[in-house]
């Protein structure tokens, strides 16, 4: 039986690298996307049974006899002892957002075989591991957040920068999310009708819930996505209506001052009112529409019409983001690979509800896989669509021009053929005047979405009616994103300043809520209006700077990992995080030093600078600058990014440093030192209950 | 946990695989199980009186936003 099992997953193994070696041999042809989802889950069922067999083991020695913190102090509330199912379930509801979706479709412009490898390969040897590992020594930490982790295990200092690093990239992640939201509504009165309804229903439901029927969430999210169905269905009408149309129709800033203004009011609001309505919602939608772009791919087994390579792979002069293969399409494709945010969630609720010890595995390396499926459904989804429509929606104006006739012919030269007709038949499939200057990838994975779900479902124009579900789905989730990250963003703040000004701390003084929740926003609030006025889109800035701030948090996770495990004694496995830790290290500090001095003003940001600086002492308006004010505009935003860069390389350095001392330390001692709370024995007859 | 005299229909697969179901999207929301809290209470903390089911869920609503966690990305 044992040799036929091996025989199995042997056969399993055959299959998966069949499947890649047909995606890698097969050049100049289209292939089917079952090839690649085959290909990935083969890869993660392989990875999960040795690899992941082999952290736990070997490199962890997970102890089912072990009491974890839902045992020992259980109160039915935040410590809970959880069905694992039922765990995975809330784990991946968790860390799966808005990050595995964008990433791949953004970095879809260089083919989509580098996004392939790189999510494969990345989740099994560094995204999994890290959830997994943060997990396991969470767990055995009474379910201690990162911070205290690194504060209990590296020192206070290390502990407070690694904070300071949460609540910098907590910034970038709102700005940007903010920033896919106003891309994907500018100048979409249907789109911005149906995201605005979802206020007035949300707080129907919220009242409905605090005082019509207490806690009923089921029939009241069933009856929130019926009515949200139905504004999807009512804002075709007034998208199309002759007055009302017009009256929803905004610009990219007109929604940034409304995004901000919400910020602020929402995050200061009762949460049973906005923010948990929205939220059941919000995740329902997400899990529905992950299930139905999966059984939508299997059922409709599209062709990837996106070659494998793109010229762009080797010149890195994409006009999505610039910036060579290495280290970008590291950055780019975040989630999905390797997130530092799940360090976050892995060391937050999971560990406190964790049943077993022996359950780290499933949920901690098992939900990051399932998510880097999601990542690798996104990258189908954008690679299922012309080419040409792609890189029409993803090209700033500044570089291909502002309508379908030169947006088509700048296109076609590149060898990606379209026609301007093709480009306004699309977007009258999906009920919009124009796809042009759409980056950011939202619009670009709805229009892959809506392309795969009117093939399963079909009717008339549905279409348009499934391009503006999945802008809606993003956008809720994303809105809901903005208003708890500022939230948390706020407690950070507090939590930070009140290491300085004490009274600063209070969370119940409404003067010091205020500043603090208005600090949040005014931060997030000017990367995302810089991001919106930048001419050249804004996601060419913004995104890099993300993505290193989410990998260099991956980073941060990843050392501690490795001081844990030398600390353990456990040396001679250590690779197993020393590896994914080195990489990401590698990818996050290179491309922070190209970013800041690289000598190409599309990429440096020094360069930029001096560059809009010489014409702004010339007094020449350099495009696609319209005017001096709007240079001087460009040069300051470079000089901030350059500082917040610097900032994120100072944090990664200098946590590398605490790590290393911590590291030698723990060598020199011959006892272990690292802080595990004291072994209990779970009792037996419990465990066989669970 | 399975001790109690239960009707043997609870026990049926279908009903067991909605039950967690259920379970597994009150969770995402931030609300476990309130029968297992009440079962909790009732049998470690006998002094202490279990929140109505109202109370629970506010209590939990306010544990999952209130407070610097509840912010779910990517």
């Amino acid at each position: 039986m044992k040799g036929f099992s091996k025989l199995a997953w042997g056969a399993l193994a055959v299959l998966g690298a069949f499947c890649l070696g047909t995606i890698a041999l097969r050049r100049g042809e289209q292939i089917n996307a079952l090839w690649i989802v085959v290909a990935a889950v083969s890869i993660y069922l392989v990875a999960y049974r040795y690899y992941s067999l082999f952290i736990a083991t070997k490199v962890m020695g997970l102890d089912p006899t072990r009491a974890t913190p839902a045992v020992i102090h259980n109160d039915g509330l935040d410590f809970v002892p959880t069905n694992k199912h039922v765990l995975f379930g809330h784990h991946f509801a968790a860390i799966a957002g808005a990050g595995p979706l964008v990433g791949p479709v953004l970095a879809a412009q260089m083919g989509y075989l580098p996004g392939l490898l790189w999510l494969v390969s990345g989740v099994v040897l560094a995204g999994a591991v890290q959830d997994f590992m943060v997990l396991f020594i969470s767990s055995r930490r009474d379910g201690r957040s990162l911070g205290d982790l690194v504060r209990a295990e590296m020192g206070r200092i290390p502990g407070i920068i690694a904070l300071f690093g949460a609540f910098l990239i907590m910034i970038i992640i709102l700005a940007v999310l903010a920033m896919i939201v106003v891309k994907a509504l500018a100048e979409s009165p249907w789109g911005m009708f149906t995201v605005m309804a979802t206020l007035p229903i949300a707080m129907f439901m919220g009242v409905y819930m605090r005082y019509l029927r207490p806690g009923k969430i089921g029939e009241i999210s069933v009856i929130g996505i019926v009515l949200l169905l139905l504004s999807i269905w009512l804002g075709g009408k007034v998208g199309a209506h002759p007055t009302w149309g017009p009256a929803f129709t905004f610009t990219g800033v007109q929604i940034t001052w409304m995004l901000v203004g919400y910020g602020f009011v929402a995050a200061v609001m009762p949460v049973w009112l906005i923010l948990a309505p929205r939220d059941y919602l919000s995740t329902f939608l997400k899990i529905g529409t992950i299930i139905a772009l999966a059984i939508g791919i299997l059922v409709v087994m599209p062709d990837m019409k996106m070659p494998a390579l793109t010229e762009f792979a080797s010149t890195g002069m994409g006009p999505v983001w610039k910036g060579g293969l290495f280290p970008f399409l590291f950055i780019t494709i975040a989630c999905g690979a390797v997130s530092g945010f799940h360090a976050l969630i892995s060391s937050g609720t999971t560990p406190k509800l964790l049943a077993s010890e022996s359950h780290t595995r499933y949920i901690g390396y098992g939900g990051m896989l399932m998510e880097s499926f999601v990542a690798i459904m996104a990258l189908v989804a954008a690679s299922v669509i012309e080419p040409g429509v792609y890189f029409a929606m993803n090209s700033p104006a500044a570089l291909v021009g502002g309508d379908v006739h030169s947006v088509a012919t700048a296109v076609s030269s590149w060898g990606f053929t379209i026609t301007p007709g093709e480009l306004e038949a699309v977007a009258a499939d999906i009920g919009e005047h124009t796809i042009l200057a759409r980056a950011g990838g939202a619009p670009t994975l709805a229009v892959g979405i809506a392309q795969i779900l009117h093939q399963v479902l079909p009717g008339q124009n549905t279409m348009a009616f499934w391009y503006h579900f999945a802008i809606l789905f993003e956008a809720l989730f994303i809105l809901t994103a903005v208003d708890a990250g500022t939230r948390a963003g706020r407690f950070m703040l507090q939590d930070l300043l009140g290491t300085f000004a004490p009274s600063l701390r209070r969370t119940e003084s409404w003067t010091a809520n205020v500043v603090a929740t208005a600090g949040c926003v005014a931060l997030w609030g000017y990367f995302l209006y810089q991001g919106v006025q930048d001419p050249l889109g804004g996601i060419n800035t913004l995104w890099p700077l993300f993505g290193i701030a989410n990998q260099m948090l991956a980073g941060i996770a990843l050392m501690l990992c490795t001081v844990v495990l030398f600390k353990m004694k456990r040396d001679r496995y250590a690779w197993v995080t020393i590896l994914p830790a080195a990489w990401l290290l590698v990818c996050t500090t290179y491309a922070g030093f190209i970013k800041i001095f690289d000598a190409n003003p599309a990429i440096g940001f020094l360069s930029q600078a001096a560059k809009y600086r010489t014409g702004l002492s010339t007094g020449t308006v350099i495009a696609p600058a319209k005017s001096l004010d709007q240079m001087q505009q460009i040069m300051i935003n470079s000089y901030v990014n350059t500082g917040l860069t610097a900032l994120f390389l100072f944090v990664v350095l200098s946590i590398l440093v605490y790590a290393l001392s911590a590291i030698r330390k723990a060598r020199a001692n011959p006892q272990r030192s690292d802080q595990e709370t004291p072994y209990v024995a779970v009792d037996p007859a419990l465990a066989a209950a669970l | 946990m399975g001790t109690g005299l239960v009707p043997a229909g609870q026990y049926q697969a279908h009903r067991r695989v909605w039950w967690r179901l259920v379970q597994t999207a009150r969770l995402c929301c931030g609300v476990p199980d309130y029968d297992n809290y009440v079962r909790h209470v009732l049998e470690k903390h006998p002094d202490r009186e279990p929140m109505d089911y109202k109370t629970f869920f506010r209590e939990r609503q306010n544990a999952r936003f209130g407070g610097s966690n509840g912010f779910r990305c990517c």
